[in-house]
Formats: C-alpha cells, sequence, structure tokens
C-alpha cells in the first residue's frame, strides 16, 4: 500500500492492443508543481486507444483532477470514466465537474506586455501630452458646469443646501484651525529669525517687523492656508466623491432626479470659498504673532513698538491683496478635489491615483497663480 | 450513501464550535448565548429574518471578529487564543466568499485567485496561472474574464470570481455569504451542484448564509434558524419545517417556502 501522501506520479503502460494510463499517490495541489510536468510530457505522445486506471491514487482534489483534465482532454476522460464501472461515486462526480470545466489550462499565457524602447517612450510622451490637454479641458469644462449650476441654483432658494454647506464649512474650516494657526506661527517665527539674522548685519533688525508683517499679508497668509487645505480638503472631496462613485452613490443621485453637481460639488466649493477667507485671516494673524513673539524675546523689540512699526510702515493694501486671492484659491482647491473624485473608475488604485493628482494639481495651481498675482500686484503698484 | 456519512461525522468533533457567544455593538444585543455546533462534511444552510446578525455571526467563526463573551473553535481551534502562524494554517484551510465578493480591485480575476496560491503554497507564478484558470472554469466563468478587472464584470460573474478564489486551496471549510443571490436560476443551480460534488469528493463542510429556498431544498444537509439572538433549531429541513414558531412557520409555509417544496417533493436529487 502507498502511503496516501506520496506524490502523484502518472505513466503510460503499453499493452498489446491499447495502452494503460496509471496514476499513483496523492494527486494534490501540494504536489502540483512534480506533477504538472509529467502531464506537460506525456500528453503530446498520449497512444489513441487506452484504459484509465485509478486504483492506486490515494487522494485527489481540484487540482489533481484539473491535471488528468488536461492530460486526457475533456471528451476522453469523460469516455473513460464511463468505462469505470468500480470508480466510486463521489471520485467520479468531481472528475466529471472538473472534467467539463476544464479548458485548455496549458493554452494561457497572459496578455503580452507592451514593450519597451523609442517608439514607446514617444507613444508614452504623446499620451502624457494628450493627457495634459485632455485634463485641461475637463478641468475648464467642469468649471463652466458648476458655474452654470450656482447660476440656476441661486435664483432658486428653495434649492439651497445651507445643511451640507455648513457641515463642509464645519469640516474644512473650523477642524482645520488649529493645525493652519501652529503652523503659520511656526513660518512666522522662522521668518523672523532669518530676517533677524541677515538684517542684523547692516543694524536694521528693527526691519524685521515689516517682514513679517509684508510676508504674511501679502503671501504667506493666504499661500499656507490654501497648502494646507490642498492637502487636508482636495483629497477628502477627492476620496469622498471616489468612493461614492464607486459605490454608485452618484448614478443613484441622477436617476432620483438630482444634479450631483448642485448636490455634491456645489456646497463643498462655497463651503470651501466661505472657510478659506477666514482660514487667510487667522494664518496672517498667527503668522505675524509668531514673528511678534521673536520679536519681543529675541531682537527684543517691546509689543508696543511692534505695534506701531506695523501700523506706520504696512499699508492696509497689502492685507486685501492677501485676501484677495484666498477666494481664487479655494474656488482651484475645491474644483479640482471634486473633478478628481468623479474621475474614480472603481478600482481602489484608482481612488489612490485620482487623490494623488488632486492634490498635486492642487497645490500646483495655488502656487501658479500666486506666482502670477504677484507679477500683476507689482506691476500695479498695489 | 449520504445518512452513513453523516452519522459517522457526527461522532467526529465538529468543525465549528460555537458555544456561549454574545455580540453587542453599542446598546444593542445581536446574539446572546448562540450556541452552534457544525459537523465535518455536512452542507449547513443558516436562515434567518434581515438583520439577525447572520454576516456578524459568519465574521465572527471566520475570526473578523472577536466575539464580545463566549467561546469560538474553527477546525478544533480558538483563532483569537492562537499565535499568528497557527493563525494563518487554519485560516489557509477555510475559504470565504463575502457578500460582494470582495474582490480586491486592483488585480484582474486570475491574479485575485492566484494570490492565496502564490501565498500559501509553494507553486509558482506560472502553475498558479494555469490552476486559477482551472477554477475559472469551475465556477463557471468563461475564459474570457480570466484577464479582466473586478469593476468590469457583471454582479453575478463577480460572485463567481469570488468563489473560485475562495476554492483555491480547496479548503476544508467553505464560509458562503448569500452565495447565490444575484444569479441567474441556471447559474444558481450549477453552483448547488458544484457544493454537492466539492463536498463528496473532498470531504468539505460548508457554511452558507442563504434566503435562496431552491439551494435549502436541494443542497442543504441541515438548516439552521436563527432569531430571538441565538440558533432557534439546527436540524434536518424537515424537522425545522415542523418546528413550532411563528417566523419559521411563515418562512417555510409562506407562498414561495410552498413552492419550493412542492418543487422538490421528490425523491432527494440524485448525485
Amino acid at each position: 500500500m502507498i502511503p496516501v501522501d506520496t506524490p502523484g506520479r502518472v505513466e503510460v503502460i503499453a499493452g498489446g492492443g491499447e495502452s494503460t494510463v496509471r496514476l499513483e499517490g496523492a494527486w494534490t495541489l501540494t504536489h502540483f508543481a512534480t506533477i504538472e510536468p509529467q502531464v506537460q510530457a506525456l500528453r503530446a505522445a498520449l497512444p489513441e486507444r487506452l484504459r484509465l486506471d485509478l486504483d492506486a491514487v490515494s487522494r485527489i482534489d481540484t487540482a489533481g483532477a484539473g491535471l488528468l483534465g488536461v492530460l486526457l482532454g475533456p471528451a476522453r476522460l469523460r469516455a473513460l470514466l464511463d468505462a469505470q464501472p468500480n470508480l466510486a461515486p463521489e471520485r467520479r462526480a468531481l472528475l466529471d465537474t472538473v472534467g467539463c470545466a476544464i479548458h485548455d489550462i496549458f493554452a494561457y499565457s497572459p496578455p503580452p506586455y507592451d514593450g519597451f524602447g523609442f517608439v514607446r517612450l514617444l507613444q508614452k510622451t504623446g499620451e502624457a501630452v494628450d493627457a495634459i490637454w485632455c485634463q485641461t479641458r475637463a478641468l475648464l469644462g467642469f468649471i463652466g458646469l458648476v458655474l452654470e449650476t450656482l447660476a440656476r441654483t441661486l435664483l432658486q432658494p428653495r434649492r439651497w443646501r445651507i445643511a451640507s454647506l455648513v457641515v463642509q464649512l464645519e469640516q474644512t474650516t473650523l477642524d482645520a484651525l488649529p493645525i493652519v494657526s501652529l503652523l503659520s506661527l511656526m513660518v512666522g517665527a522662522v521668518i523672523a529669525f532669518l530676517g533677524a539674522t541677515v538684517l542684523n548685519a547692516y543694524g536694521a533688525s528693527v526691519f524685521t517687523v515689516d517682514l513679517v508683517s509684508f510676508a504674511f499679508l501679502r503671501e504667506f497668509g493666504a499661500v499656507l492656508a490654501a497648502i494646507l487645505l490642498a492637502g487636508r480638503t482636495a483629497s477628502a472631496f477627492t476620496a469622498q466623491i471616489g468612493a461614492m462613485k464607486a459605490n454608485e452613490e452618484i448614478d443613484a443621485i441622477r436617476t432620483l432626479g438630482l444634479d450631483p453637481i448642485e448636490v455634491l460639488v456645489l456646497p463643498r466649493v462655497l463651503a470651501l470659498m466661505l472657510g478659506l477667507p477666514m482660514l487667510t485671516f487667522v494664518a496672517m494673524l498667527a503668522g505675524i504673532f509668531g514673528g511678534a513673539l521673536v520679536c519681543v524675546l529675541a531682537i527684543g523689540i517691546p509689543p508696543a513698538m511692534f505695534l506701531s512699526l506695523m501700523h506706520t510702515d504696512t499699508p492696509l493694501s497689502y492685507f486685501w491683496v492677501g485676501m484677495s486671492k484666498a477666494p481664487v484659491f479655494a474656488f482651484l482647491i475645491a474644483i479640482i478635489g471634486c473633478l478628481e473624485g468623479f474621475k474614480v473608475t472603481g478600482s481602489a488604485e484608482s481612488v489612490g491615483e485620482r487623490t494623488t493628482s488632486s492634490v498635486v494639481q492642487a497645490i500646483f495651481m495655488v502656487i501658479l497663480i500666486d506666482a502670477l498675482a504677484a507679477l500683476f500686484f507689482m506691476e500695479m503698484g498695489w | 450513501m449520504n445518512a452513513a456519512t453523516a452519522t459517522v461525522a457526527d461522532a467526529a468533533p465538529p468543525v465549528i464550535d460555537v458555544r456561549g457567544v454574545l455580540n453587542r455593538f453599542g446598546a444593542q444585543i445581536v446574539h446572546e448565548a448562540l450556541d452552534l455546533q457544525v459537523p465535518r462534511g455536512v452542507i449547513l444552510g443558516v436562515v434567518g429574518g434581515s438583520g439577525t446578525g447572520k454576516s456578524v455571526l459568519l465574521r465572527t467563526i471566520v475570526g473578523l471578529r472577536r466575539p464580545d463573551a463566549g467561546q469560538v473553535r474553527l477546525l478544533g481551534e480558538d483563532l483569537h487564543a492562537l499565535p499568528a502562524p497557527r493563525r494563518i494554517a487554519v485560516e489557509r484551510r477555510i475559504g470565504v466568499l463575502f457578500q460582494d465578493g470582495a474582490l480586491f480591485s486592483s488585480l484582474t480575476v486570475a491574479e485575485n485567485i492566484a494570490v492565496p496560491l502564490l501565498e500559501h503554497t509553494a507553486i509558482g507564478a506560472r502553475d498558479a496561472r494555469r490552476l486559477a484558470t482551472l477554477k475559472i472554469g469551475l465556477a463557471g466563468l468563461p475564459q474570457d474574464a480570466r484577464d479582466k478587472y473586478p469593476s468590469e464584470l457583471s454582479g453575478g460573474m463577480r460572485k463567481r470570481a469570488a468563489l473560485a478564489r475562495a476554492l483555491a486551496l480547496d479548503p476544508e471549510v467553505l464560509f458562503l455569504d448569500e452565495p447565490t443571490s444575484g444569479l441567474d436560476p441556471i447559474s444558481a443551480a450549477a453552483f448547488d451542484r458544484l457544493l454537492r460534488t466539492l463536498r463528496d469528493a473532498l470531504g468539505l463542510t460548508v457554511y452558507m448564509n442563504t434566503h435562496d429556498l431552491d439551494s435549502i431544498h436541494t443542497v442543504c444537509d441541515r438548516v439552521a434558524v436563527l432569531a430571538e439572538r441565538r440558533v432557534l433549531v439546527m436540524a434536518d429541513l424537515a424537522t425545522v419545517e415542523r418546528y413550532d414558531h411563528p417566523w419559521v412557520q411563515d418562512y417555510f409555509r409562506g407562498p414561495r417556502g410552498r413552492a419550493a417544496s412542492a418543487a422538490h417533493a421528490g425523491p432527494v436529487l440524485e448525485t
């Protein structure tokens, strides 16, 4: 008697009129790697007339039955099984089921990989450029769609989604307050230190006050808050809408006669456009406070002097220059976040890709617009 | 023959052994003092109204959820008490088909099925692919589904692909959550046949949450009714049908229950 777990073997014993295919041992998944080459080798040269001998098979599972099916082919396996009156019924049922399901598993090869090379490089480059163009067009189209929906909805106060707006405002703005203020405070302190170090060489460390207040009112307040929001909120929008898309919730919204732009996008865009100016204001205050701390504690400018210097040197227009950028940033961040969410196709991988893309695009747009705005305001002398 | 194997199986220790399990979500108690023993080689159908915690019980048994009280032993082991390597060894011997398939969305169907093969056996990528092809055929999927992603498949095809993945390692215990919901009647019947064949040939134990009265009639050796936070009754279908409880009577004596019962009134299906 063969021990139960001997690796399966197959041999063809040539007889007078017909040959015998004799199987023995365990035809199981564990021994797949041992049996499979034998099957491969015998398959090509299998004689026409056969007898099947399964008496020495200790165990057989679906993997083993599949291999037998591959060796003999479904039709012949069927015929040979019918000629086996002594076969246990459960084993016959297994071989029958598997044999009938089997396709030629050796014929299968995975789809070919496109390969490498110069042509492939050109193709990739072309695809990337085309993708940028499609992306820009989609973004512009989406902006138009949102503005159109906004215009339509504005006239019908019944369709304003105040609850949704307030929830978004809480999540995107109120919950972001601590991180925005802490970060601005630290950046303010760093700028003050930097200013003090450089300006001290000229005995002009008093101008640190101007450096901090100019920087935060004109640029850093708005940009820091916007970049934080791009990381924090654009990604959240993409993931929320993307998960809804994957779960067919967007389709459900449509079939219920609702407009996903109106239900999902408008509250988010408006909440961000209201919230980012507030966050920008807080970031300005926190940054200047951080700078003031350094001035008071490290440079020795008293608080009263800090305030009076700021009061005389900093025109109010700087504040408005900074604040005017906030709603623009907010609009772009929200639009990009939502649009990328709608592009999710259903796999977990695509949620990841779209979220990455939304954060990268949002930060890129914030910095690009800020640079253009800086040029514009400089030329205008504001 | 089935009766004979069933009595032998009863003597062996149960494959699934649930004792005194309590499952609670906040203030809501789903299961309380729940006992369930499933012998080897049995196809158990678990029925119960929506919200009676069929899926929760399945998740508790396979070790995805730690019960708030009581003990669950699967293949003789308490999964939560085992060190990681031995727990994995037990998990290797079970297959789970989740309600929505739970296929990995970033892998193709063939890759999904190859995952357990590559992780838990010594076979190489090429052989894993061939075996995956075999399982795809076995689960009744067309071969061109092989290189598709789950998002490109219909609901029923996703379910069959998930079954192929659950069967990849020829598990000893198969857990199925609503396996035939979303399948057309022909596929559902083929599914029932496949289950029976595998049970007879490989000694598979099947734990199946189901609402499909036809499945209950054709494949289930035992039926367990989940109600009032516990397993109300677990026995063969004839006994359960006679069990005196309003929900059980509504379920099996309702119009659908009667229709299914009439359709299967003849001799139990031939294998």
